[in-house]
């Protein structure tokens, strides 16, 4: 055991799935020698050799293009994008192409790739290097969307990513890479996909949230303990395939419900929550589900701190919620 | 431009490495590419399939290129490439499968017809609708092939619409880095649906493309079979003793729609029409094959009514094989089906038992 940062877990997750299996591969832009614009991929190339850890050209399409011919022809490509605000010219290679292989060759092909990226505000990133995009991807049937919030879930649901037969989109929270520690074992271990997190038991209020925002929220669940409510955290960690069951059953458990996120609030994750709960646990529902989210705006630069969700914002719902 | 067969039928100085049971192999698939062709429209005219591809004036760019690969190499074709499977042994029963998005189809009903996708007897990667996003994936599955230090490659095919594409640049761009065992052919068959040329590029050909990306480009006769052999050859040659990738440009032109849904004489000049229907690639090679003696004309004749015969028991077969089972809609999405989709696929299995839908099957849902 190590107590190690966020992008440090990363990094030994990439190294271990490295060193475990040799069709794996990274690459992605100054991915190479530099170790990426945060390190994620550091010494990787000295360790592995160009044939395994290297730059491409400027191109998230051709990242992502390529990284889907490799999969198909028996690699295991983890692809970097250096901003999740940049992946967008990938968008078509994967919605259109990587989520979709499978299903329309009828299993013949398929498509066993990671693409990583950095998401998220909280570094001053302004519009472009700030977004949380899940949303657009969550809608995408035959990809996986998933998001870690501690250094031990970074590199066990990476390993578990890097193993998994389908595509995994792998938001990492770029405002935790270094703000976080904890202990990561060494060697192999995976987080399995599609599981959620109890991060706090509790009985008043359950709030949902992932990556960056489950920091948040344990702030307020701290705050509003003082408060005399007692608050239940989920950290949703698969976004898509989602452990609906795993979410319902936390729902039901307090029948008040708050959903964290970033991302816009309009069409956003915490609608999907929303309507799962109104779908199939009205019933023991106490108050409506309410969403501390970013603004339906585009991400500012210098009043950042205002558009992302913060402790004061989660408590305030948390209360909301509670006296209903 | 590269031409080999001249207007009397003979190929100076040209060998096209072929024994002649490769060569009539050649003239065969291009005569049953045509039918394929012929009998799609009329299924599709007569409402028996939804829609096909025109692949009519195309077949030596198609079938030409085709034989310039191994089996083992792997094929990322375009919709319009009914020739490469031919060639290279895929059953016309196995295509009209997907024409009719039957039970057998390998795509399980999901895509429409001439979205084709098959593992044997060649790789030929499932086909897609958005243009260009393929020729990036080809340079990826060639760097497998390069790290695995194999000597397969891929060939990328594409029309001239594909050359404005961003997966076009974002290929030969990373093929030229990676110096990829790639072949890329750009068919350029005139119009991409009804944008001519002129309205596609300012470039002086789309060979020339190549250039700046350190790819060598080729301009070739893409209704003379043996130049298009002849290029694509060399082109794979280069990619497989490490030489890198090569840009080939047939130019040929689409006898027909971009689709049956498609009406060319609205943008297509009939003198131009006219011009193409002169340069026919299957009269071209046969004047070849009658100049040096490969085969009669009755031998010919007699090719023409196997092909259409062989087409016609093909979808019939086709036409009686029943609809994909209501669970092929919810399968394959994942490897594992995840609970929401099991459950989805539950619901509308339900629906259709409740409400007696013939096409979905007896029993429960399977899954």
């Amino acid at each position: 055991m190590a107590n190690i940062t966020l992008i440090k877990a990363v990094n030994e997750g990439l190294r271990t799935a490295m060193q475990s299996d040799p069709t794996v591969l990274c690459f992605g832009e100054d991915v190479g020698p530099k170790g990426g614009v945060f390190l994620a991929t550091e010494n990787l190339t000295s360790e592995f050799g160009e044939e395994r850890c290297f730059d491409t050209p400027l191109s998230e399409d051709g990242i992502v293009g390529s990284a889907i011919g490799m999969a198909m022809n028996g690699l295991r490509p983890v692809a970097e994008i250096q901003f999740q605000d940049f992946i967008f010219p990938a968008f078509d290679q994967i919605v259109s192409e990587a989520a979709k292989m499978r299903y329309r060759s009828g299993g013949q092909y398929t498509v066993p790739m990671v693409i990583r990226t950095p998401y998220g505000g909280g570094i001053r990133g302004g519009l472009y290097h700030s977004q949380s995009g899940e949303a657009y991807f969550c809608h995408t049937p035959g990809l996986k969307v998933v998001i870690p919030s501690t250094p031990y879930d970074a590199k066990g649901l990476l390993i578990a990513s890097i193993q998994d037969p389908d595509p995994v989109l792998f938001l990492e929270p770029k405002a935790l890479y270094r703000a976080v520690k904890g202990e990561v074992p060494g060697g192999e271990y995976t987080v399995p996909l599609s599981t959620t997190r109890t991060v706090r038991e509790g009985q008043d209020v359950t709030v949902f949230c992932y990556g960056a925002m489950v920091p948040v929220a344990e702030k307020a669940a701290a705050q509003a303990a003082e408060k005399g409510i007692d608050v239940h955290i989920v950290d949703l960690r698969t976004l898509l395939p989602l452990d609906e069951d795993g979410v319902l059953e936390a729902a039901k458990r307090t029948g008040r419900v708050v959903v964290v996120h970033e991302a816009p609030r309009f069409c956003g994750y915490g609608s999907e929550i929303s309507a799962l709960i109104a779908e199939n646990a009205i019933e023991y529902m106490e108050a409506p589900v309410k969403r501390v989210t970013g603004f339906d705006t585009p991400f500012p630069n210098t009043l950042e701190h205002h558009y992302m969700p913060d402790d004061r914002r989660v408590l305030d719902a948390i209360e909301e919620v509670h006296q209903f | 431009m590269l031409t080999v067969i001249e207007a009397d039928g003979t190929a100076p100085g040209y060998d096209p490495g072929l024994s002649k049971a490769e060569l009539v192999h050649v003239y065969r698939t291009m005569l049953l590419t045509r039918a394929f062709d012929d009998t799609c429209i009329k299924l599709q005219r007569s409402g028996q399939i939804g829609f096909s591809i025109p692949n009519r004036g195309i077949e030596a760019t198609s079938v030409g290129s085709a034989s310039a690969f191994r089996k083992d190499d792997w094929f990322f074709p375009s919709y319009r490439d009914f020739g490469i499977p031919l060639y290279h042994g895929v059953e016309p029963v196995d295509m009209m499968h997907n024409m009719y998005g039957n039970a057998l189809d390998t795509s399980k009903g999901r895509q429409m017809p001439v979205h084709f996708s098959f593992t044997e007897p060649i790789r030929l990667v499932s086909i897609s609708s958005p243009i260009g996003t393929h020729i990036i994936q080809a340079v990826g599955a060639a760097y497998a092939f390069q790290q695995r230090g194999e000597d397969r490659i891929c060939m990328a095919s594409f029309g001239d619409g594909g050359t404005s594409s961003l997966g076009f640049h974002s290929a030969l761009n990373f093929a030229g880095v990676w110096k990829s065992p790639v072949v890329f052919l750009c068919q350029n068959n005139g119009y991409a649906i009804s944008c001519p040329s002129s309205k596609q590029t300012a470039s002086e050909s789309y060979a020339i493309k190549g250039e700046a990306y350190g790819v060598p480009g080729v301009k070739v006769d893409g209704n003379d079979v043996f130049a298009v052999r002849q290029a694509m050859t060399e082109a794979a040659e280069r990619a497989r003793s490490g030489g890198g990738p090569t840009l080939v440009e047939c130019v040929t032109f689409r006898m027909g729609g971009h689709s049956t849904a498609d009406d060319p004489s609205k943008y297509v000049p009939a003198e131009e029409m006219e011009a193409w229907a002169k340069r026919d690639p299957i009269e071209i090679l046969e004047r070849a094959l009658l100049k040096s003696k490969v085969l009669t004309k009755k031998k010919m004749e007699a090719l023409k009514e196997e092909v259409a015969s062989e087409v016609q028991a093909a979808s019939k077969v086709a036409a009686s094989t029943p609809a994909p089972a209501l669970e092929q809609v919810f399968t394959d999405v994942y490897e594992e089906i995840p609970t929401h989709i099991r459950r989805q696929g539950a619901q509308a299995f339900d629906l259709a038992k409740r409400k007696g839908d013939a096409s979905a099957g007896d029993g429960e849902f399977p899954l």
